[in-house]
């Protein structure tokens, strides 16, 4: 291989994280507060009273505080991957191009039209237009989310495809395969569901506020039964479809479920650990046990894993070591096919280049044998196969326990509304002014759960990261990573800032 | 339909959205900050940060797929024969 500048590589990818990490910060709270102010609006129209109608008013116009910081903040993702990710955003143009067109293609159409009349519309179409523009807005919003992970959830479990050895390139066989994989499934519903939680978290704060202030009491009491009620129901269902990613995980990204489950030796009728110290230093085959202290629930991995208390799960070491007679090849030998793979690449292009078709026919023969392997050949060691075990860990319980909070904390309020003795609960609007930060530190864990745990790959098997990146120069990416830094710095004071304002003047303001 | 018809029909619609928009920029209140950070974020992004920091490498080095292509092929090989 070429000279792989790693100093370059690492600061791409600390932009990459920057900057994904700032976005998803307004993203979540879109994708759930538009659903809300859709229920709102229906519950205006429903009954015909004003006071829903301020409500609505007030929360949309916090949604449309959020969005318009957070537009186009995603944009810049896609400058570096022109810049900083050359060689991944070549071979995966044919495969993005196809989700990203159509997802810009609905955010213009919703952006110019929908957006529009919910903003500008209220005394100037009817009510049910104006309904359904605010319904479609959250609607939209939401699809326009299924292509970008339509499009990760390929990075992720590369289906659909073919490489292309003459021109480096994943060139798209079957849409509807990428489309309907059950990894982009999975990911589009949990990441959709916990985004709604986010949406709702963001309610009940702000409400609990109101209610510790004394101010706006009914509209508060309002807004918090309906995003309790859709807050219970969203984290119900992300529990849900987290355990179906877990369950696709297993089958498509084994080594990613290993990691964030902590499991080192594989076994049958594998434990799940609820709670655990993962032991520090700890090296993958030094035998040392994973955990200085762990409480499992017995057989529950494997019934989590696939769907049978009496299954195996492979654990790291035999993923990386290989299991004979689990049918697990071990990564060293991976790395051999991996190699060879290359090596035919760089035959079969010289060939090519010669003019000698049969030499090139044969390299394309033996290359097409070792494709699967291809990424294997760029690994240094087997254990570099390994993502950051302890972060993948922590992250992934971490999001695990609070989304359990979340459910606890959506019930407690239903059920003193119910009794109608929220105001009373102090220590609950309490812990509900915190919820929305837990929820919005909850989104981020699932990301670096789904990014960190797939280390080191960039498209699953196939690319990894070091090999995905340009080599610009570490100095180049180090200036723009300043830029965006103060720029998304600036631009989430600004939201802060104005949304304090406008929470500060409350619905009266609006 | 006869092309006056046509025409006077087409007008009010285009009017009528034009007033729309038009009306609603002039009513907004904290839409008109959010606007102002909307255009200066995008002038930064397009103006200063593609401009700049961020060409799209393969399409400023290369002026043909075919060189991409064996550039790309190039680093994941590293096989010098292929430039």
């Amino acid at each position: 291989m070429g000279e792989i500048d790693l100093a370059t590589v690492n600061w791409a990818r600390a932009q990459f994280i920057l900057t994904a990490m700032y976005h998803w910060l307004f993203v979540p709270i879109t994708l759930g507060l538009s659903f809300l102010c859709a229920f709102f609006e229906s519950m205006y129209v429903r009954t015909g009273k004003e006071e829903w109608k301020h409500l609505t008013k007030f929360w949309m116009t916090l949604f449309g505080i959020n969005f318009a910081i957070g537009v186009a903040t995603g944009i810049i993702l896609e400058f570096e991957f022109g810049t900083n990710w050359s060689n991944y955003s070549w071979m995966v143009g044919d495969i993005f191009g196809a989700p990203l067109a159509i997802e810009g293609i609905f955010a213009f159409f919703l952006e110019a039209t929908f957006f529009a009349v919910m903003f500008f519309g209220w005394e100037r179409t009817s009510k049910g237009f104006h309904l359904f523009s605010t319904w479609m807005v959250a609607i939209g919003s939401n699809l326009s989310a299924l292509w970008i992970l339509v499009a990760n959830g390929w990075m992720q479990y590369p289906v659909g495809m073919a490489f292309n050895p003459e021109n480096a390139r994943f060139e798209m066989q079957n849409f509807w395969e990428v489309l309907f994989s059950p990894v982009a499934i999975a990911k589009f519903t949990h990441t959709t569901s916990s985004s709604f939680v986010v949406g709702a978290l963001f309610v009940i704060t702000i409400s609990s506020y109101y209610l510790l202030k004394g101010r706006h009491v009914d509209m508060a009491k309002k807004s918090i039964i309906v995003a309790s009620v859709f807050g219970l129901l969203s984290s119900l269902f992300a529990a849900f479809t987290g355990d179906e990613s877990a369950y696709a995980n297993a089958y498509t990204q084994p080594m990613k479920l290993a990691a964030y489950e902590g499991l080192f030796t594989g076994s049958k009728g594998a434990d799940l650990v609820a709670l655990g110290l993962l032991t520090s230093g700890k090296k993958v085959g030094d035998g040392q046990d994973p955990f200085a202290f762990e409480v499992s629930i017995p057989r529950g991995l494997s019934l989590m894993a696939k769907r049978d208390v009496n299954a195996f799960v492979p654990g790291i070491e035999d993923l990386v070591y290989g299991n004979e007679a689990e049918g697990i090849m071990s990564v060293a030998e991976k790395m051999e096919k991996g190699k060879a793979a290359i090596a035919d690449l760089a035959a079969m292009k010289q060939a090519g280049k010669a003019g000698d078709e049969p030499a090139k026919t044969a390299a394309l023969e033996r290359f097409l044998v070792n494709q699967d392997y291809l990424g294997f050949g760029y690994l240094d060691t087997p254990e570099e196969s390994v993502p950051p075990v302890a972060t993948t860990y922590y992250s992934f319980h971490t999001m695990v326990y609070l989304g359990t909070f979340f459910i606890l904390l959506t019930l407690l309020y239903l059920y003193y509304s119910y009794k109608d003795t929220l105001e009373d609960k102090k220590w609950l609007l309490m812990l509900g002014v915190s919820s929305f930060f837990l929820a919005l530190f909850a989104s981020e864990m699932g990301w670096v759960v789904a990014e960190v745990g797939r280390q080191p790959w960039a498209i699953q098997d196939m690319l990894p990261v070091k090999m995905a990146s340009t080599n610009i120069g570490a100095g180049h990416v180090q200036a723009s990573f300043a830029i965006f830094f103060v720029l998304f710095t600036t631009l989430l004071i600004a939201e802060i800032k104005i949304m304090l304002r406008q929470i500060k003047i409350g619905p009266e303001g609006v | 339909m006869p092309e006056l018809l046509r025409n006077t029909m087409v007008l009010p619609t285009f009017l009528k959205v034009y007033r729309f928009y038009l009306d609603g920029f002039k009513r907004m209140t904290v839409g008109r900050t959010l606007w102002k950070i909307i255009f200066i974020k995008l002038l930064v992004m397009f103006a200063v940060l593609k401009l700049f920091f961020f060409p799209n490498f393969l399409q400023t080095n290369f002026s043909t797929d075919e060189q991409r292509a064996d550039h790309v092929i190039q680093q994941l090989t590293g096989s010098e024969q292929n430039k």
